[in-house]
């Protein structure tokens, strides 16, 4: 039997400027392209990634959308008759990369800065100077104090260990597994050169990779793939993964097909096997099992910080309360936004709640408790800008985590089709005709690109805002406001209205 | 002068101190005549004064200067006065009534001793002045219509709305003698004009006067409210008053080392360093990052023992101090300081960021 089941993408091939290089043929994970006489494309194959007419040397090739021409309904939308199609067509979960789609409200677009004029004067950050140094890890209420003999003072105690970042960014977790050696290479080359943070996900470290420890944090998640002492040293901080943003309650899972001599060395489990990280750690069923294990991990490391991820669910508030008290040095929030290499779309699509709200009751949970200074806040999942990052910032996060946009920095067009391993751009995939197109220095050129713009745009929204330091307008919500936002979402935000 | 150096001036505020090393006493006067010279600094919505050492008689009692808007606010604000302390005086402030200071509020004065069993029963683990703290906070955020302005032991602070000269001889402060004085012309900008707004802001033995805008107002705040502190007058100053409280009394810094903590050097110069000083002003930043001050002031700060100045990072808000004979002075202008002390041995302007600290040399008069 057959169903309406449309291919998503029309690829229209120009003929008459066609010169039948082949380029496209290579260049295509999906296997689109076959040649007879001419590029003959097989549309259905084509998840619109960019990559064959990014690289067309002629120009011949453009990707459109395909859109089914149903009768409009806007309850029974294609998506809906289009995912029925598929799943009455073969039993199973429809599984998709990258991080939820779906048009709900985006507070970002909803929240305004401040900016300077007459009472106090605005900052020029190229001719002032204008800091965004940072440091993550557990802060004391108080510093102690000695007098010297010659009359200065003394520390009384050394600060816990703090992990400096010069620009308030890190990079997400992303592990060797779920993109590729390069991409991980890429990251952390610009994470050394930009004095920033790389994670290496759980997937183990490349043994190529340790030189960077140093810009390092790894990660121990629920399948503990890759966990050795010498590991668990390699970075300057470790991370618990409890959650991720993109499925929150869930696992993962790294097909067989995947799980290369590389990634088998590096994980620690056979080759071609499946890798499968359990949805709950099977020794944290509470509170108090996450304590044991933060301190097990600073014992084995000499008091590195530890941070733990938690996805932003209803109840982060109270969750983050207790594992800030559990020992956690540094909190990972990620957003609903946040990307995954392979998920279930119910759950990408339907679970979680937005960063900004998230960071907003957590950072006023900790203040109430009077911890917050014991824990630094990061911010990631969906962060699309440096405004977004600063927002986040203002909101209360110490620094912004960044995924999906150090993966486009590299070349990924959010084709959303990572758990294929298939992508084109050599990123999200271990077959070796395509990571080898990815040259970790050129990716992390760009990622440094990135990251200087960015930095450059938060100087100067923090000059016009008459700041020159970031830790001022860290948790300072009374400079942002919200236009176009209910009052319960004010309230939950502690944000004025646009006006006020 | 140019056009545009007239509207830039205006848009400030004015601030003088004045201290004798020796505790010597200076009469009211002297400061209100200095502060007139700054009144295009201001704008008649604010002026006031801290003084130290003015009631020699009763030294050991915490002085507390309140304002009611009617005359509930002062029954029940009375109320908890007398459950909370013993009362050794109350009295309404010897006023002189003036056409520039028009419907002025209620303003009463009281000398308190804490109720040891009571603190022993709200707060057995703190001190006195956590209680002083506690009380304050309480009358100002809970009791509407009333508001404690100063509430030191031996000092106290004189202040509404008006111009400060105004202000001064509405409170009759020549009748006054302090070893220490502060004083300041308010231009408001952010906050309406009223009573409870106008300088010094004052907390314990902690008064400040200030000329500028807290850009990092928010985020102090926050920080403040972890430890108790409640900012409730609608302005930007008062939680400097509260840092300085929680930085010196409650985490026992010192002075200096609070003014780098409120303006903090820049990392491009604590990189450069000794070792050990640099992990000091490192663990300062990163742990008292809330606290820093951000945005353009100068700031005179009272206190029992001395008087200090502070401008911010890049010193965008004018500061500077002056010495002649036992008397050290700081002001916005030159010329606030000339006005009542033409000969001057020293005059220096203090760079961005770098406190000016004047420590009474006598013991506590």
């Amino acid at each position: 039997m057959r169903v309406a089941l449309a291919p998503e993408f029309q690829v229209e091939i120009d003929h008459r400027r066609c010169v039948r290089c082949k380029r496209c043929l290579q260049n295509c994970g999906f296997s689109v392209y076959t040649f007879a006489d001419g590029v003959v494309p097989d549309h259905s194959r084509c998840v619109g990634c960019q990559r064959c007419a990014t690289y067309c040397p002629q120009g011949a090739i453009r990707i459109e959308r395909r859109t089914i021409p149903f009768r409009s309904n806007a309850y029974w939308t294609p998506h809906h008759i289009t995912n029925i199609g598929r799943q009455s067509q073969s039993p199973g979960m429809l599984l998709t990369g990258m991080g939820n789609d779906l048009p709900y409200p985006i507070i970002w677009d909803h929240l305004l800065f401040d900016a300077c004029q007459v009472t106090n004067p605005s900052i020029d950050p190229l001719r002032e100077p204008m800091e965004l140094r940072t440091y993550l890890g557990r802060k004391p209420d108080r510093v102690a104090i000695l007098k010297a003999r010659e009359g200065g003072f003394l520390l009384e105690h050394m600060l816990p260990p703090q992990i400096r970042l010069q620009t308030p960014f890190i990079f997400s977790a992303m592990s060797y597994g779920s993109i590729s050696l390069n991409a991980q290479k890429a990251l952390a080359m610009a994470a050394k050169e930009l004095g920033i943070l790389f994670n290496c996900g759980e997937g183990g470290l490349h043994r190529d990779l340790y030189p960077y420890g140093d810009h390092l944090i790894v990660q121990v998640a629920s399948g503990r793939f890759g966990v050795h002492p010498r590991y668990l040293n390699a970075g300057v901080g470790l991370e618990i993964k409890i959650g991720q943003g993109a499925k929150p309650g869930i696992g993962g899972h790294l097909p067989g097909e995947k799980v290369s001599l590389e990634v088998s060395e590096t994980r620690m489990i056979p080759v071609g096997t499946d890798a499968l990280s359990p949805a709950p750690h099977h020794d944290i069923y509470s509170i108090e099992d996450l304590r044991l294990l933060i301190y097990a991990l600073k014992e084995a490391t000499d008091y590195k910080p530890v941070s733990v991820k938690i996805a932003a669910v209803h109840n982060v508030a109270a969750i983050s309360s207790g594992t800030v008290r559990a020992g956690a040095d540094i909190l990972h929030l990620d957003g609903f936004r946040g990307g995954t290499g392979a998920a279930p779309s119910i759950v990408r699509d339907h679970v979680g709640i937005p960063l900004e709200l998230a960071l907003a009751v957590v950072d006023d949970r900790l203040r109430q408790e009077g911890i917050r200074n014991q824990v630094s806040l990061v911010a990631g999942g969906g962060i699309r800008s440096s405004a977004d990052a600063a927002k986040a910032i203002a909101l209360g996060a110490d620094a912004v985590a960044l995924g999906t946009a150090a993966l486009i920095a590299m070349g990924c067009t959010v084709c959303q089709r990572c758990h294929t391993g298939n992508c084109s751009w050599g990123i999200a995939t271990q077959r070796p005709e395509l990571t080898r197109r990815l040259d970790p220095e050129a990716g992390a050129e760009r990622l440094i690109n990135l990251i200087r713009s960015w930095t450059l745009e938060i100087k100067e929204l923090l000059g016009a805002l008459g700041i020159n330091a970031l830790e001022s307008l860290r948790g300072n919500r009374e400079r942002l406001r919200g236009l176009g936002l209910d009052h319960q979402t004010l309230e939950i935000l502690g944000v004025k209205p646009a006006g006020r | 002068m140019s056009l545009f150096a007239y509207q830039r001036d205006i848009s400030n505020c004015g601030m003088v101190g004045l201290i004798h090393r020796k505790g010597g006493r200076i009469g009211g006067e002297i400061i209100m005549k200095a502060i007139a010279s700054l009144r295009d600094r201001g704008n008649g919505l604010g002026g006031g004064f801290a003084a130290y050492g003015i009631y020699p008689d009763l030294p050991h009692l915490y002085a507390f200067h309140v304002m009611f808007e009617e005359a509930s606010s002062k029954r029940v604000t009375e109320d908890y006065l007398t459950e909370n302390f013993y009362i050794h005086k109350a009295e309404p402030f010897p006023l002189r009534p003036l056409r520039a200071i028009p419907s002025p509020p209620l303003l009463w004065r009281y000398f308190l001793e804490v109720k040891e069993e009571r603190m022993v029963y709200l707060f057995p683990e703190l001190d006195e002045r956590d209680f002083v703290v506690h009380a304050v906070m309480k009358i100002n955020s809970h009791i509407p219509g009333a508001f404690v302005f100063s509430s030191g032991k031996n000092m106290g602070a004189f202040k509404g709305v008006g111009y400060a000269e105004d202000i001064g001889r509405f409170f009759r402060l020549e009748e006054y003698e302090a070893y220490l004085w502060t004083a300041h012309q308010r231009f408001p900008t952010n906050t309406p004009g009223w009573w409870g707004g106008a300088h010094p802001f004052c907390l314990l033995d902690w008064s400040i006067v200030h000329n500028g805008e807290i850009s990092s107002y928010g985020i102090n705040k926050r920080y403040l409210e972890m430890f108790g502190y409640r900012c409730q007058l609608f302005t930007d100053s008062e939680v400097i008053a509260y840092l300085f409280d929680l930085l010196s009394r409650r985490h026992r810094l010192p002075l200096s080392l609070i003014c780098r903590i409120l303006a903090a050097p820049l990392w491009k110069d604590i990189d450069l360093l000794p070792e050990e000083e640099r992990s000091l002003y490192e663990a300062m930043r990163a742990v008292y990052a809330s606290a820093l001050l951000n945005g353009p002031f100068a700031i005179l700060v009272g206190h029992r023992r001395g008087l200090i100045g502070l401008t911010d990072r890049i010193k965008l808000r004018p500061l500077l101090a002056a010495e002649q004979g036992d008397f050290a002075f700081m002001a916005s202008e030159e010329s606030a300081i000339r006005e009542i002390s033409p000969q001057l041995e020293k005059v220096w302007a203090p760079s961005a960021g770098e406190p000016i600290m004047i420590e009474l040399e006598a013991k506590q008069p």
